[in-house]
């Protein structure tokens, strides 16, 4: 059997406040959050076959356009879902979504004004197979101006919603690329406060899966909460 | 030198940012035909067992406004308190109930809905009872790291005051931002659960 999901290590995100991320400010909780062990309640989890998948949902270049395919530099995106003991996680749900190759994305709120591509949706997904990998194609995403500062821009990033075997394992976060200079410039990348963990979403540039004449290959890996091992558990006293 | 642990960090987050519906529910903002439905809208079909009941609320921000571009999603047991997961180890859930559930706030008003059953009580690792309850998940622009809490019904007063989680809120008054009231309609019982995420009444979070 096993135990409760490791504590997350909240100085390695982000915290909750970070003023130069101006919409922080107001959607921050100013009390201390509530510690408790995992209960069941968090160690289970809804789970996903690879029977909610269509033929084109891990190609965001054909799955918007029918017959036409997406504008841009074409990349495939790869890697795996591990959790904190390095085991693979199979049957991870990721769900992926980004701006176009100009940057601007298929939203009615959007105010950037870079053209859309009528063949871009901007949306995904796949699940890991049993060793944790997954893939899928589409093409690089722009930057992007954004109101925050009144210059400030995003540099190129997919953002990636997975889902583990547990509740507790629930994660949101972005993938960055190789090289980007502006990654170093952005206030939403800057919320996280350890250089070291920037780079765990900077994705390699890998020429041995590039696809000749096709597609540019970036290796993304992605670790989910770990999870005790042992049986060994205290009761918290008072409770 | 010790020998090194060679464990993994955690994948940082990132604020889902106003779009996170493009991913997570692409029907709802008019990219069609990439997929047919969106995932999470429905719990609840004919054959699954328990009371019905309606959770409904609004998340609003330090200023009382609004959060318009939220995501929510519940995670809870079935009518006899087994979750529909294969991490569940007790027993097998309702092959009828999906447990999981996932809608955007209104991009109005920031309210949101589920239609689901009212869950069984689940235990704690050490065997006592939990009160019932439904875990909630809430992303947003400007939330760096999606939020956890619970939602607690309050018709279930004496189940909630021996719970674990909420006997370690000191402070009352706190303690009733998780235990959501009841009200009637139409014959069915709807909690009322609003998430404030800063300010007065600042509904209480979690790290779980
Ligand atoms: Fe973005």
């Amino acid at each position: 059997m096993s135990g409760s999901y490791f504590q997350r290590d909240r100085d390695w995100h982000p915290p909750a406040l970070t003023p130069t991320y101006k919409t922080s400010v107001l959607r921050s909780p100013r009390h201390a959050l509530l510690s408790m062990p995992t209960t069941p309640s968090e160690e289970t989890g809804p789970v996903f076959g690879h029977d909610i998948l269509g033929p084109l949902d891990n190609d965001l270049i054909r799955n918007f356009g029918g017959d036409g395919e997406a504008i841009g530099q074409r990349i495939v995106v790869y890697g795996r879902v591990l959790d904190e003991t390095g085991r693979p996680v199979p049957g991870a749900l990721l769900e992926f979504w980004q701006a176009n190759a100009g940057g601007r994305y298929r939203h009615k709120k959007e105010g950037y004004r870079a053209a859309l591509d009528p063949n871009f949706g901007g949306c995904g997904r796949a699940i890991t197979d049993a060793e944790g990998a997954y893939a899928f194609r589409t093409v690089k995403p722009g930057a992007y101006p954004w109101p925050n500062g009144v210059n400030d821009w995003r540099p190129a990033h997919i953002h990636f919603s997975v889902f583990g075997h547990a509740f507790a394992q629930r994660l949101v976060t972005q993938m960055y690329f190789e090289g980007d200079p502006m990654i170093w410039q952005c206030p939403i990348v800057k919320t996280i406060p350890d250089r070291a963990a920037i780079e765990r979403l900077v994705a390699a540039l890998d020429r041995n899966a590039t696809i000749p004449m096709d597609s540019l290959a970036y290796k993304f890996d992605i670790v989910l909460r770990g999870r005790r091992s042992t049986p060994f558990e205290n009761r918290m006293e008072g409770n | 030198m010790v020998q090194p642990l060679h464990y993994l960090k955690e994948s940082p987050s990132q604020t889902a940012g106003p779009y996170v519906h493009i991913g997570t529910n692409p029907n709802w903002v008019e990219i069609t035909g990439v997929w047919t439905a969106d995932l999470g809208l429905v719990l609840v079909g004919p054959d699954t067992k328990g009371e019905r009941i309606v959770i409904e609320g609004r998340v609003t921000d330090g200023a009382g406004a609004p959060v318009r571009d939220a995501l929510i999603e519940i995670w809870q047991a079935d009518a006899a308190g087994l979750h529909p997961s294969p991490e569940e180890t007790r027993g097998a859930a309702d092959p009828a109930f999906a447990g999981w559930g996932r809608q955007p706030v209104s991009d109005t008003d920031g309210t949101y809905r589920f239609e689901t059953i009212r869950p069984g009580a689940v235990p704690m690792r050490d065997g006592r009872l939990q009160a019932p309850h439904i875990t909630v998940w809430i992303v947003a622009r400007g939330i760096n790291l999606g939020l956890h809490t619970r939602l607690y019904f309050a018709d279930e007063a004496a189940a909630n005051a021996r719970d674990p989680l909420l006997l370690r809120i000191p402070e009352p008054e706190r303690r009733e931002t998780l235990i959501a009231p009841r009200h009637e309609r139409e014959g069915r019982a709807v909690f009322t659960f609003d998430i404030r995420l800063q300010g007065e009444r600042e509904t209480v979070f979690l790290d779980i």
